[in-house]
């Protein structure tokens, strides 16, 4: 029986949190001995879908529909459960992001599934068992989730498996569902991107500041700092509560949980509710003038100054390393 | 306007989380439990959504230890109150329990938090949503509400969408749809009062079961560099920790 991902687009492209979510689904497969289906809702371009062959999907899906242009949980799920059940698959797999995190519960109930949100590794197969780790307690902890039902259901934490081009194809078909009109009672009426900024939960660096800042005025090194590493800008709870950034940049336990491969923290002291939100930061760094800030603890890196004084310097300093890169 | 709001009773955010019995339990030893931080959002604007107009009901599913939770929320504004008698098995078993009580409560909204800050699943108010057939929107940052339908404002990658959904439908709240309301005296005195019901859960088959708890591996001793050696710290982030 296949596994089945779904792949969510972003203005009918594919983001690399995507071709992680096809990877780990592959890795499933294989453990299964059994073939991977993806399943694409929206308008994607023949050429894009084909790209989910690269990363190891047998066949794709392509659900093209102009009543599905938006996503909607509701029908989504639907289409996403019919698809599961034509292909008799009995493990699904989409990624943890915000559509994942509606779309996963109504798949489980449709399906009758157990749902492990929040993954952060590989199905362990032992003894008839399906275990997965995922994090618990706002990233304080990691609980051992074992699903029993026999159809199962997976999100994955974007940055959480490594992406693996297996450099094989996939052949796309025309999926058709008939989608029941009460599953559209709820209508996007206008959808503002902010296009020009990496989107925080799927950022591989996050250049983040705290009220060490002063100010909202004082922001424009943060944003320069991640502009020239490609990262996203982030801020801790005092920061969005004081209004200085929006809520959507507050990382922490009752904000945004990140597990970028950098993060950098200035003039942030490292509160543990901050600290629950990055602690799957892969290597972090601590910009504060407080030598006893509890940041430190955590950091891998750290420098002990005022922000206003290393910041500059350190733009300076990548500047030069990518002049030289 | 009649709302339901879905409360968790969940760790203090200050809590540092520690296991026992091999692992396989969290350790509540010392441990204050508050009312769940995104559900005080929920329930602050349930309340401003029916002032003078309505009803706010909050709904949670645990054992006699959180009705203090319940009572803190019925001094913040709610009207009454529903204790569904289980320990919370997870949000399968949750939501099981709040649908089958919203069936027969004809509400016109319900609210939870985007997510409890203990197990972050955000699976509850798609699986409400689900089981009554209405639809479900997750991690909404404004809620208006206009006639028998509301506009809602969610969060998505890189940006917001705004929608309209008619009446019935489940929704979860974060930052930005209201401020958290302090109770005062005079809803902490009418909270001894107001209606508090007991309903025993209906039967759940179980499919999640957590089998281990572990605490992330603690990170090594930190390097300091120098404020004025930036460049150091920048070679070492791409020859050393490899992220540039």
């Amino acid at each position: 029986m296949p596994v089945l991902v779904y792949t969510e687009n972003a203005g009918g492209k594919f983001k690399k949190s995507i071709f992680e979510v096809v990877s780990y689904a592959r890795a499933i497969a294989d453990a299964q001995n059994t073939s991977l289906t993806a399943i694409s809702i929206g308008d994607v371009s023949a050429d894009e879908l084909a790209t989910l062959g690269k990363y190891g999907a047998d066949k794709v899906l392509n659900v093209s529909n102009a009543k599905l242009k938006s996503f909607i949980n509701q029908a989504y799920a639907s289409v996403v459960a019919e698809a599961a059940k034509s292909e008799d698959a009995d493990i699904v797999v989409l990624s943890n992001s915000f559509s994942g995190r509606g779309l996963a519960p109504r798949i489980g109930v449709k399906l009758d599934a157990g749902v492990a949100d929040g993954a952060v590794s590989l199905p362990e197969l032992s003894g008839g068992k399906f275990s997965i780790k995922k994090t618990a307690f706002s990233g304080k902890a990691f609980a051992t989730v074992e699903l029993t039902s026999a159809k199962k259901v997976i999100a994955l934490t974007p940055n959480s498996y490594k992406v693996v081009d297996k450099g094989t194809s996939a052949k796309v078909e025309d999926f058709t569902v008939d989608v029941k009109e009460s599953d559209f009672k709820a209508m996007v009426k206008e959808i503002v991107q902010s296009t020009d900024k990496v989107s925080l939960p799927d950022a591989e660096i996050v250049v983040s500041g705290g009220r060490g800042l002063k100010g909202p005025e004082n922001w424009g090194m943060v944003e320069e700092l991640a502009n020239l590493l490609g990262g996203a800008t982030a801020c801790s709870k005092p920061v969005s509560d004081a209004g200085w950034r929006p809520h959507s940049e507050h990382v922490g336990q009752t904000g945004i949980a990140v597990s970028p491969n950098l993060y950098i923290a200035i003039g942030i002291s490292g509160a543990i509710q901050h600290l629950a939100g990055i602690s799957r930061s892969k290597v972090i760094v601590v910009i504060n003038k407080d030598p006893e800030a509890p940041f430190f603890k955590v950091a891998d890196y750290g420098i002990v100054g005022d922000a206003f004084e290393v910041v500059p310097k350190l733009i300076e300093a990548v500047k030069a390393y990518k002049a030289t890169a | 306007m009649k709302i339901l709001v879905c409360i968790s009773n969940v760790p203090d955010t200050t809590t540092k989380i520690t296991f026992t019995d091999n692992n396989t339990q969290f350790n509540t030893n010392g441990v204050q439990f508050i009312l769940n931080p995104y559900d005080e959002i929920a329930l602050a604007r349930a309340i401003e959504l029916t002032e003078g107009n309505g009803s706010v009901t909050v709904i949670n599913v645990g054992e006699a230890n959180t009705e203090p939770t319940i009572r803190k929320a019925l001094a913040i504004g709610a009207t009454d109150a529903v204790r569904i008698n289980a320990l919370p098995h997870d949000a399968w078993f949750v939501a099981k329990q709040i649908a089958e009580y919203a069936k027969q409560g004809g509400f016109d909204l319900i609210l939870t938090g985007r997510e409890s800050i203990d197990y972050n699943g955000a699976k509850v108010a798609g699986m409400v949503g689900e089981l009554l057939d209405i639809p479900s929107v997750s991690v909404i940052k404004k809620l208006d509400v206009s006639g028998d339908s509301a506009t809602v404002e969610r969060e998505i990658e890189g940006g917001k969408e705004i929608l309209t959904i008619p009446f019935p439908f489940i929704a979860g709240t974060a930052e930005g749809v209201a401020e958290p309301k302090i109770p005062n005296m005079r809803g902490i005195m009418s909270a001894r009062t107001k209606p508090l019901q007991v309903i025993e859960p209906v039967a759940v088959t179980n499919n999640v079961e957590v089998t281990a708890y572990e605490t992330p591996a603690p990170r090594g001793q930190v390097k300091l560099v120098k404020a004025d050696e930036t460049a150091s710290l920048v070679d070492l982030l791409h020859t050393e920790a490899k992220v540039i």
